[in-house]
């Protein structure tokens, strides 16, 4: 097993045809994953050519080793017309909370949305059109969600992935793929690893993924990576503490991050004296966590709880 | 983006925030014939002339002074705090130099509340956050006397609704007949502008009731949210690029995501978290990094040229580590921008650089045969404790114990 998605999950990439989209879409594509179909507004009864060899994939390829999907103008028809369950965003900042909305209204029961920049207004709006709703979201401005074999929907390197029994949670894109990187070079594979984005208002937050983890009996433990501001992973430190039956390795990115600057993430700032690495690797480490010293030691400290 | 107060003022006006009458100046021979025209308006003698930086507690740092002796009193002040370097507790210590003034009219003070709208990450909502204790730090408050703080969350469906307005008002305690009205108005406004504006923050301190029982804004502070630039194309005329760092401003128009620090140690990284990361591994191992860069997912050769230039071009930088996981990035495309600029401007400086991802083989090649002093890190902690040993080597300091720095 593993969480959130796996060979079945039945993905639509919402802006296939821009050029980010188009070239994720393929690699997904290349990984196995089963891309169903495209959606561009304007495009709707082209289709969209996976132009590399797949590796797996229900659909017949009319081309030996390729794959061609159609392309919607809405997310709606390609949940009707092609069973897409999923979707996955590569739409610009002025139009992706739209099609956030869009996508959940349309019936998918996951959105994983990899855009960067979406004004933090449009997201407060998008989240509070989610309460009460099935749905879930994962990002924005994040890598995406990958179950190791089985399905990659986002930007991360499916290569540096091996197949196991870890679970990887992180704000940060790079610093999953430095901790996926540790993980595999010491052998250890991973059952689904998760970035939930750095923006400072997003969808899943690391308690959603913790009890998604906890509930899984293929993940034997779990990596969380956090960053300077706000409060998730103090929250999450207390979660943990109660509920969590697995180990969990930690790591903070920022310690040497200096007040009022936003480092990179929108959501990477310390304000007002708070939210600081000092701050949460205290609650995290007061909850009995145990926290990396260094980012270049995640798998190691992640080794050293599986006894 | 930041602005500054009489921006900020300029900005409230517009949605029906009453602010006190004031005008900017950037010179001072500006300032006697605006006091002038502001006493002959309010037929108030007393004018208050504001230093404009970026950053707050202006007031403590001797950036803000009361004139009552008419023009040539604020005239005087004037030539005192223009051209200043204003020292806050924001600022650090090197200060920020006060080009411009705005002078306002003066107000008769009954008293001064706090009040603030941001967006709440945790309830993932906009707050409204007020006090009875405004004109004071209020970090300060939340600390010592948090009961004096007054918290209250929009639904963004339903707006600010009235009530909420209203238990604000009884809350601060100008519930009563004179100023509910326009109180809740004001807060009404604000929450508009909050909205429209794109705001991240807007805080007023202080919010201030006069002795005739009005609501004015006395202060204003606005932060924009930078994912919103898009569709504000206004705010190029608002920004003021002598408050902020050059190198930051640069970084930012070659569409990379810079901030200058203290140290020696120049960073450039994939990924915000991965640059932080490396912030902090160098900063283990007893080094301190000269900047965060993180190039970003798919820079091209000419953004990672520019942003290793900007590098290279610092005083202050003693040795360079780059460090790379690629993803989307690819290894040869960073390999080609740093041999770039490197034969552009040369090296004078020790070079780790760690390679790992996507065309890694490529990028290990083209730094391979470009017969350029790179030391080859196999991973980020080695790189790490490479370039600080360097580093030290040159700078003839003696090594601090792993861990013991921060």
């Amino acid at each position: 097993m593993s969480i959130l998605v796996n060979k079945d999950t039945r993905v639509v990439f919402q802006g296939i045809t821009g050029e980010s989209g188009a070239l994720h879409a393929r690699a997904c594509m290349a990984y196995g994953t089963n891309v169903v179909a495209g959606v561009t507004p304007g495009r709707g009864g082209q289709t969209f050519d996976s132009k590399v060899p797949v590796a797996m994939g229900p659909q017949a390829a009319p081309n030996p080793g390729t794959l061609q999907v159609p392309i919607y103008n809405t997310v709606a028809e390609s949940v009707k017309l092609a069973g897409a369950d999923t979707s996955c965003i590569f739409v610009p900042p002025p139009g992706a909370a739209d099609a956030i909305v869009e996508a959940v209204d349309a019936g998918c029961k996951l959105v994983i949305c990899i855009t960067e920049g979406i004004p933090v207004l449009d997201m407060v709006k998008v989240r509070r059109y989610l309460e009460g709703k099935s749905a879930r979201l994962v990002g924005p401005n994040c890598p995406g969600v990958i179950t190791p074999g089985e399905c990659k929907i986002g930007i991360m390197p499916g290569h540096i992935h091996k197949k196991g029994h870890i679970g990887v949670l992180s704000k940060s894109g790079t610093l999953t793929y430095e901790a996926v990187g540790q993980l595999s070079a010491l052998g250890i594979g991973q059952s689904t690893c998760v970035g939930i984005g750095g923006d400072p208002v997003a969808g899943l937050d690391f308690i959603d993924v913790l009890e998604l983890f906890n509930n899984d009996p293929d993940t034997h433990g779990v990596i969380m990576i956090g960053e300077i501001g706000g409060g998730a992973e103090q929250k999450a430190a207390a979660w943990i503490k109660a509920n969590m039956k697995k180990p969990v390795a930690a790591l903070i990115a920022g310690r040497a991050a200096p007040e009022g600057k936003r480092m990179g993430h929108a959501g990477a700032i310390i304000s007002g004296g708070k939210g600081t690495a000092a701050e949460k690797i205290e609650a995290l480490e007061a909850a009995g966590i145990t926290v990396a010293p260094t980012p270049a030691a995640m798998g190691e400290t992640l080794r050293s709880l599986l006894g | 983006m930041k602005i500054h107060e009489y921006q900020a003022k300029q900005i409230f006006a517009r949605y029906g925030v009453p602010v006190p009458k004031g005008e900017v100046a950037f010179t001072v021979a500006e300032v006697g014939p605006i006091a002038e025209r502001l006493i002959a308006e309010t037929k108030i003698p007393v004018t208050v002339v504001k230093a404009q930086i970026h950053a707050g507690g202006r007031g403590k740092g001797g950036g803000v002074k009361v004139a009552k002796g008419g023009p040539e009193a604020a005239t005087a002040l004037a030539e005192q705090i223009l051209g200043m370097q204003l020292v806050t507790k924001q600022t650090g210590p090197a200060g920020q130099k006060v080009r411009r003034l705005y002078i306002e009219q003066g107000l008769d003070i009954a008293r001064e509340l706090y009040l603030a709208l941001l967006v709440d990450r945790d309830c993932r909502r906009i707050a409204i956050i007020a006090s009875t204790e405004g004109g004071m730090d209020i970090e300060e408050v939340a600390h010592s006397t948090p009961e004096k703080i007054v918290t209250l969350h929009i639904d963004p469906v339903i707006g600010l609704a009235g009530y909420q307005a209203r238990q604000l008002a009884y809350a601060l305690g100008v519930g009563g007949k004179e100023t509910l009205k326009a109180f809740t108005k004001t807060l009404d406004a604000l929450y508009r502008c909050f909205l429209a504006e794109d705001c991240s923050m807007l805080e007023i301190n202080p919010l201030v009731v006069t002795g005739q029982n009005e609501i004015v804004a006395l202060d204003g502070k606005v932060t924009f949210d930078d994912n919103a630039e898009f569709r504000h194309p206004e705010w190029e005329k608002l920004r003021d690029i002598e408050e902020e760092d050059p190198v930051e401003l640069e970084a930012k128009r070659a569409g990379l995501s810079y901030v200058s620090l203290d140290g020696d140690i120049g960073c450039l990284v994939n990924g915000a978290g991965l640059a932080m990361g490396t912030m902090d591994i160098i900063q283990h191992y007893g080094g301190s990094p000269a900047n965060f860069l993180d190039v970003g997912g798919g820079a091209t050769q000419e953004q990672v040229t520019t942003a290793f230039r900007m590098i290279l071009r610092s005083d202050k930088v003693k040795g360079i580590f780059v460090n790379i996981f690629g993803g989307i990035m690819r290894c040869d495309v960073v390999a080609a921008g740093v041999v770039a600029a490197t034969k552009e401007l040369g090296l004078k400086v020790p070079l780790v650089v760690r390679l790992e991802g996507t065309n890694v083989e490529e990028g290990k090649k083209i730094l391979n045969e470009s017969g350029l002093a790179i030391q080859a890190a196999n991973s980020m902690g080695e790189g790490a404790q490479m370039i600080v040993a360097a580093v030290r080597l040159q700078t003839g300091e003696t090594p601090v114990a792993p861990g013991k720095a921060s």
